[in-house]
């Protein structure tokens, strides 16, 4: 396959509460190609989150460590990692995050503000078929609809990598599939390295490899041969 | 405009009732600020500049009489500059149109130069012609005041000489920025008048010729006065110099300085209250903003803001209330500066108006109100920039609440459900609810520093008038003269009751510390004016005793059976040693009292006296009126009701304005901070008054939970907020205390009530409207969203 864009080295995060250490991950090692739509799977508190905010440079590994393409975040100052983030990584949550107070269009606009080589605003939203509704607050819309808003804020600045986080988890069917359905166009379309994570088992077939995660570890990857379109799947 | 500036807008106006609430209080620090740093500067630089301009002298002696050929002998006087003579005196004049008598302070205005020093200010007309002796030219507020133009004239009785005078001109001078007439509590420049006449006509009137009575001298400056001072109390010794003084004992510098330093004690005092509260509304404010916006945060960390620009972001919404608060606080500011200005306008009489508020003193205020609600800002700004993105986005952990003995107690008292809530939620936030509450007691504090001034001012009326001075008018005799001349004044018409009094100026020493004053001697028997004693019976001086009032008494250091000696600078100029005999609590001034009798036998002379204190037959006062315009000697009469009313009156107006204004901050601070708290636990609470609506309780039991909460933290204020009040009331007399006057400290259980009630009642109306949004409070929506 194509060039690697993401490489980890052993990585592990442990949470000291103080009574108890947590191992969120518990030695990571993984590659992650240019252009790949990748299905983080497991259960919850396996460490699915922790690693993609490692990787989107939300958080600091405890132990080993992590390449974006040549350059080693594991050591960036906190300063690095924001420009890091502010030029290459698009996030999307589950709990699509949208600042009430600014519209749709308004949103978007808080990325194409600082991203040093955005697409207008606009563009952004018809790509996730919002451009009739560009000027609505996020309480004027339904859930799928703030979601695809978060996307199309996401994908705004032209990232390399998409990192979503459990995207469809507070939506239901239909609206999900819809969400999925964008996210396979802009990977398609703009070939954007994509991660999405998912409990959900049905949605790994869209992917094209699909890493399960077990108690802070990757316990398996599987490749799929035969890919779903969104709209095929049901859960 | 970039989209995160357009959310920072957008949550100002959601939030803009509790910003204009902070910013309200930030305002009141800012006017006051502003008024009273702006009032400062514009008073002292004018009176600088007045001083400067027209050459107020440094050093002031009055005596008897002093040959002319002394004044080479003082300008010889090491330090000394210039050096000024002149002829002083009273006179009882006889305004056209009007019935009562006026009493003028005549000066004499030298021939062929101007003054040296002291120099009058042409307002109007000419100075006098030295070859009319009739020509005189008046200060221009009295002018003003009696409607006089250059061409009228009025009389004047000049040692029992009726003259008739011409006004030629009207002037001010730096000694009479602030006019007060002799024995008078307030200016009246309609019964008090400046007259400048030519120097041959003052030595004619006063038998002066070749001679002075008055002295006034520069010193070089950055000189202290002390060596002056002594050397002329040396040379003028002869001469019945009455003691030299500098200008802290000037009657009208004092006043002004009296004035200045009340503002500068104001700028020192008031504003930081006002910017400490908002700075704490505005961190209470953000942290809560901060608290809800947590995953806002975490969101824009993740599109790659920085930890400057999130934490400018915050800072930037206090910066909008500080702009608001800013703004309203000049626009107060200025019409407080204004009103203030007008106020000084009415007491002092300056010949030209610098009461305008520097840019710089705006400036200054501005950054002040910026710098503090930045301050405020601050921690919860930098927190959101401290917040790891990756936590951010988590929702944060419920507050942990611990049993504590508490716990143990509320359950003993079975107390119900919304109850054990309420105080929760007090010991949940300690020092949230403390620092509420502390900002309610300021507001209850400053009700009470303010009214308690109409109780003290009733007991200095009542005191001074009501009690001690019960005579309607004193009568005062530029010499003194015989006591027979008693028999004379009671029978003047619609005279009842006529009393003898002397008064002679000494220096009181007791040990290192020493003190010029009046010394009041009367006969033992008096009635009408009084000394009293701590229960109001009257004191009587033995002969060889001496009366002081307890302020003098502090100043000089001295207790009841204490000797002290009295250096008399009247008479004979003998010092004696005299005894303490007792201490009278008195508001007006430094008072001395002495038997008459013993200070006749003392000063070897025939029974004399140098006022007469009497009683009046309304009936008769026209008659009355008309008869003492010419009675010999006759210098000065203070009519004890006007002089009541007109201390009343202007003070009484102050008072109304002082307390209105307090009242109204008091309001402000209270809203400000009930509003925000209440507005705070409305949104903290939000879910559970929901949950607590959906599992079956009324509106009435959970608007309970939120009101309740607030009143109780009002309640708890109250009696923190008497403490601060007293407390604050108490500083207030000290600083107000100063030889002219004290004010007693009078704290009635009424004012705590009033400062109560005010800060209760605006406290309850705030959160009843915060309350209203109990009601609007939609339910399913506030337990879907994820906080
Ligand atoms: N801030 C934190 N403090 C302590 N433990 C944490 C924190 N964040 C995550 N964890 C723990 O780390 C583990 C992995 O969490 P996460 O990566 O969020 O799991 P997933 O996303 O797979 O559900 C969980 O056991 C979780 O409780
Ligand atoms: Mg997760």
């Amino acid at each position: 396959m194509s060039e690697i864009i993401f490489r980890t080295q052993g990585i592990t995060k442990v949470y000291d509460t103080g009574e108890v250490k947590v191992y969120a991950l518990a030695g990571v090692d993984l590659e992650l190609y240019k252009g790949e739509l990748t299905v983080l799977l497991g259960p919850s508190g396996s460490g699915k989150s922790t690693l993609l905010n490692i990787l989107g440079g939300l958080d600091h590994a405890t132990d080993g460590q992590v390449w974006f393409e040549d350059t080693e975040l594991t050591d960036m100052s906190d300063r690095d990692l924001t420009r890091y983030r502010r030029d290459h990584v698009g996030f999307v949550f589950q709990f699509y995050n949208l600042v009430p107070s600014l519209t749709a269009r308004e949103n978007v606009q808080l990325v194409t503000d600082v991203a040093p080589n955005p697409m207008p605003a606009a563009e952004a939203l018809d790509l996730v078929g919002l451009g009739k509704r560009m000027d609505h607050f996020p309480s004027e819309m339904s859930g799928g609809e703030q979601q695809r808003v978060a996307i199309a804020r996401a994908i705004a600045k032209r990232p390399q990598i998409l990192l979503c986080d459990e995207p469809t988890g507070a939506l239901d069917s239909t609206t999900g599939v819809q969400v999925l359905e964008v996210l396979r166009d802009i990977n398609e379309r703009f070939g954007t390295t994509t991660v999405v994570i998912t409990h959900n088992a049905e949605i790994q077939r869209m992917a094209h490899r699909v890493l399960f995660f077990q108690d802070g570890k990757i316990s398996e990857t599987r490749v799929n041969r035969d890919r779903l379109a969104p709209s095929e799947i049901v859960w | 405009m970039q989209a995160i500036d357009r959310k920072l807008l957008r949550d100002f106006k959601r939030l803009w009732i509790q910003a204009i609430a902070i910013a309200l209080v930030l305002a009141c620090g800012v006017a006051i600020l502003l008024t009273s740093v702006g009032m400062y500067t514009a008073l002292s630089e004018t009176r600088a500049a007045y001083y400067e301009r027209n050459r107020f002298a440094d050093v002031f002696v009055h005596t008897t009489r002093a040959p002319l050929s002394l004044v080479p002998e003082i300008a010889q006087i090491d330090g000394v500059l210039s050096v000024e003579a002149r002829i002083a005196g009273d006179a009882i004049l006889d305004l056209p149109d009007r019935i009562k008598p006026a009493v003028g302070r005549i000066l004499s205005y030298p021939e062929d130069t101007a003054p040296v020093l002291n120099v009058p200010l042409l307002v109007e007309g000419r100075f006098p012609n030295p070859v009319h002796t009739d020509e005189v030219v008046v200060n221009a507020p009295f002018a003003a005041e009696n409607g006089f133009r250059p061409g009228d004239s009025f009389s004047a009785n000049l040692k029992g000489q009726k003259r008739e005078l011409t006004i030629v001109g009207t002037a001010l001078s730096p000694e009479f920025v602030y006019t007060i007439g002799p024995g008078a509590l307030m200016p009246d420049n309609s019964s008090f008048g400046i007259i400048w006449m030519s120097e041959r006509a003052a030595a004619a009137a006063f038998d002066m010729t070749g001679a002075f009575n008055e002295i006034s001298v520069a010193i070089a400056s950055g000189m202290s006065p002390e060596p002056v001072i002594d050397a002329l109390d040396d040379l003028l010794k002869p001469f019945g110099g009455l003691g030299a003084y500098d200008r802290t004992t000037h009657q009208s510098d004092a006043f002004l300085d009296a004035e200045i330093s009340q503002l500068r004690g104001m700028a020192a005092i008031l504003p930081p209250i006002f910017f400490g509260i908002s700075g704490f509304l505005v961190s209470m404010v953000m942290g809560r903003i901060i608290a809800l916006e947590r995953s806002e945060i975490g969101l824009l960390k993740a599109i790659g803001y920085s930890n400057t620009e999130i934490c400018l972001h915050y800072l930037m919404l206090a910066g909008l209330i500080a702009i608001v608060g800013v703004l309203l606080g000049w626009g107060a500011g200025t019409v407080l500066a204004r009103s203030t200005a007008a106020q000084y306008a009415q007491f002092f009489n300056f010949p030209f108006v610098i009461f305008r508020v520097s840019y710089w003193v705006y400036a200054a205020a501005g950054l002040a109100g910026l710098a503090t609600t930045s301050l405020g800002a601050a921690q919860s700004a930098l927190k959101a920039a401290r917040l790891a993105p990756a936590i951010a986005m988590q929702p944060p952990a419920p507050p942990r609440f611990k049993r504590s003995f508490v716990d143990e107690a509320m359950a003993h008292l079975k107390l119900s459900q919304p109850t054990i809530m309420i105080l929760r939620s007090l010991l949940r936030w300690p020092i949230r609810s403390a620092m509420t509450s502390l900002g309610l007691a300021l507001a209850v504090s400053s009700v009470i520093a303010s009214i308690f001034i109409n109780d003290a001012l009733d007991e200095i009326v009542d005191l001074a008038f009501y009690q001690t001075n019960r005579q309607d008018a004193m009568l005062l005799f530029s010499d003194d003269i015989p006591e027979t001349a008693l028999e004379d004044v009671r029978n003047l018409p619609g005279v009842l009751q006529a009393e003898s009094q002397q008064y002679h100026t000494a220096i009181l020493h007791h040990g290192h510390l020493s003190k010029r004053v009046a010394i009041e001697a009367r006969p033992p028997d008096t009635d009408l004016s009084r000394v009293l004693d701590a229960d109001g019976k009257p004191l009587i001086v033995p002969p060889g005793g001496i009366v002081l009032s307890v302020r003098l008494a502090r100043q000089l250091d001295v207790e009841s059976g204490d000797v002290l000696e009295a250096e008399f600078l009247s008479g004979r100029r003998e010092t004696y040693a005299l005894s303490v005999t007792g201490l009278v609590e008195q508001h007006l001034g430094l008072g001395a009292y002495m038997d008459l009798e013993f200070m006749n036998t003392l000063f070897r002379q025939i029974p004399q006296l140098s006022v007469a204190n009497v009683t009046l037959d309304d009936h008769q006062m026209d008659a009355l009126h008309r008869a003492i315009k010419d009675l010999p000697k006759l210098s000065g009469i203070i009519e004890m009701n006007d002089n009541r009313r007109a201390f009343q009156d202007t003070v009484e107006q102050n008072v109304v304005v002082m307390n209105t204004m307090y009242i109204v901050i008091a309001v402000l601070i209270t809203v400000g901070v009930t509003y925000n708290a209440a507005r705070i636990q409305l949104s903290e609470r939000a879910r559970e008054l929901a949950s607590l609506r959906i599992l079956g309780f009324g509106r009435g039991e959970v608007s309970y939970i939120l009101v309740g909460e607030m009143m109780l933290i009002a309640v708890i204020a109250q009696p923190v907020g008497w403490l601060i009040g007293a407390w604050i009331a108490q500083a207030m007399t000290n600083a107000f205390t100063s030889d002219l006057y004290a004010i007693p400290l009078v704290l009635k259980p009424a004012t705590f009530t009033v400062g109560s009630l005010v800060v209760l009642c605006a406290a309850f109306a705030s959160a009843m409207v915060v309350r209203r949004r109990l009601d609007r409070l939609d339910l399913i929506a506030v337990m879907k969203t994820r906080e």
